[in-house]
């Protein structure tokens, strides 16, 4: 009975062995492949925001300081030369500036109705919502992923084979409080005339 | 978002594969049961007939009616969600003309997004009540369609809850065995009202001799399950669809982060009374809200279990309240 009682074991185990393994490693790539994604959307929002300031320069002549800090945003986002999961600190910290000046353009052209009425800022307002939207989905998929991954790889009995799967914890996209940021300091001696 | 989250997923696909699986079989099984059984009685019947008459031996009825069944249930896979679509009369957005059909598409690209799968077609059903429905055989091959009445009285938040329940039907596989049982349902439905004109003017010329009791409960057996075949298949689609809501709308909160959004779309398409006559019958089990808007719906209980394709309304809008105060709270507002 011993042999084979402990042949049964060792199957088990092994098992046991590749399930975990193979689980991990599925977890690795689904937090690849989602943090694709959100590169894949960034790269969308950056070629947006040349064609959104055009669309508005003309007509916002005053709030130069807005466009301009979106716009050295956007350059300053383009350049993070960053690829994987590891550099996503430093994205995120661009990216985050970006958002923040988007944010604040956003608010700016909404005071202005006159600005929404010329041409087809409705259209690009509605482009760049979705556009935002979308970072921020992906960003959530990312998270929820990673976070799934970490976990995964740090409880009891799968934490024993995070080493032969080479799982490293990933980090996630931290989201920086930008209450007070958002809120635009908008100064009433520049009300476009009527 | 949970590890038992993702788990519920992943238990949900897989019941749903084994749930599409056994649905063929049983279809196949089904009408080997009226084949076979029929055989079998017309063998009893001339059995004892004189020698130079007709003796059935062989089983014909049985093996083409599981071949016709087997052809049968493996179009229905194939070209299901076309003929869904059809039957609704839905148009494709392929090149968005108008802001509605714009923001439509980016709505439903940013939630394909979130859920991560790849974007699914999308069209739209033009017809006044607001509903949705999505269809389709996998995440890779899927389909989802809105009624304008939800362009028209949906916000962009609202609509976001509406596509992301939808898409989350599709992620856990819903669609494959909805739209399977949607089009056998169908073909049931057509098979029988062909065969029951063919089988009512037979029979009635030999009927001297007394047939043995074991042959008599045969036949009424084989002709009630002929008769409850598309009851059967009625309730099935009944039954199978209830559950599901309250996932897809859990799945949609997990999407949007938002299910105050859903709660309120769902109000407004419970609000506008009136049934949405562009969705037959045979497709209402895939929609978002009862399309018939039966009143069955607006009840919990034995005899609504039974028989509404769609659980109370007011019970999937608390339930997704509840969800959106606690999320409120958990960010101390």
């Amino acid at each position: 009975m011993g042999p084979l009682a402990l042949l049964i074991v060792l199957v088990v185990v092994g098992a046991w062995l590749i399930v975990a393994y193979n689980g991990l490693i599925a977890l690795k790539n689904q937090t690849l492949n989602a943090f694709k994604q959100i590169d894949v959307q960034l790269k969308r929002r950056h070629d947006l925001i040349p064609n959104l300031v055009n669309a508005v320069r003309g007509a916002m002549d005053f709030e130069k300081s807005t466009l301009e800090a979106v716009i050295q945003a956007r350059n300053q986002a383009v350049k993070v030369n960053a690829t994987g999961p590891e550099g996503i600190k430093q994205i995120s910290r661009a990216e985050n500036t970006l958002s923040s000046a988007l944010q604040r353009l956003m608010v700016v052209v909404e005071q202005y109705p006159q600005l929404r009425a010329t041409g087809n800022i409705g259209q690009l307002q509605e482009e760049l919502t979705s556009t935002e939207n979308k970072v921020a989905f992906a960003r959530q998929l990312y998270n929820d992923t990673a976070t799934l991954y970490n976990t995964k790889q740090q409880q009891f009995p799968t934490s024993l084979v995070a080493g032969l799967a080479k799982a490293q914890p990933a980090d996630l996209w931290e989201i920086e409080d930008q209450g007070e940021k958002a809120v635009p300091q908008v100064d009433l001696s520049l009300k476009p005339k009527t | 978002m949970s590890d038992e989250g993702s788990l519920n997923l992943f238990q949900q696909q897989e019941a749903n594969r084994r749930r599409t699986v056994l649905l063929v079989v049983g279809f196949v099984v089904f009408f080997a049961w009226l084949g076979f059984g029929g055989d079998y009685i017309y063998y009893l019947f001339t059995r004892d007939a004189p020698r130079y008459a007709y003796h059935h031996t062989f089983p014909w009825f049985g093996i083409g009616l599981s071949l016709v069944a087997a052809a049968i249930a493996w179009y229905a896979y194939r070209t299901g969600p076309q003929k869904v679509l059809w039957s609704t009369g839905a148009r494709e957005i392929v090149e968005p003309r108008t802001d509605q059909e714009r923001q439509l598409v980016n709505v439903v690209e940013e939630m394909a997004i979130a859920a991560g799968v790849p974007r699914p077609r999308i069209w739209i059903v033009d017809d006044p009540d607001p509903n949705a429905f999505a269809t389709g055989t996998d995440p890779l091959h899927s389909h989802i369609a809105v009624t304008q009445g939800v362009l028209d009285l949906c916000t962009r938040d609202e609509l976001q809850g509406v596509v992301a329940h939808e898409l989350g039907h599709v992620k856990n596989l819903d669609v494959r065995l909805m739209t399977l049982l949607a089009a056998l349902v169908g073909a049931v439905a057509l098979m029988h009202d062909g065969t029951s004109r063919v089988l009512r003017p037979g029979g009635g010329s030999s009927e001297e001799r007394k047939p043995s009791p074991l042959v008599l409960i045969l036949l009424v057996v084989w002709i009630v399950s002929w008769i409850l075949a598309p009851i059967i298949a009625q309730l099935l689609a009944l039954g199978v669809s209830r559950k599901r809501e309250y996932l897809a709308d859990a799945m949609s909160a997990q999407f949007t982060r938002n299910p105050l959004a859903l709660a309120s779309a769902l109000q407004k398409i419970e609000g506008a009374e009136a049934p949405t006559t562009h969705i037959k019958r045979g497709a209402a089990h895939l929609c978002i809200a009862d399309p018939l808007g039966r009143r069955l719906t607006s009840h919990e209980g034995l005899f609504a279990d039974a028989l509404a394709t769609h659980p109370p309304m007011a019970k999937r809008i608390a339930i997704l309240r509840g969800m959106g105060y606690a999320q409120l709270k958990q960010q101390g507002r």
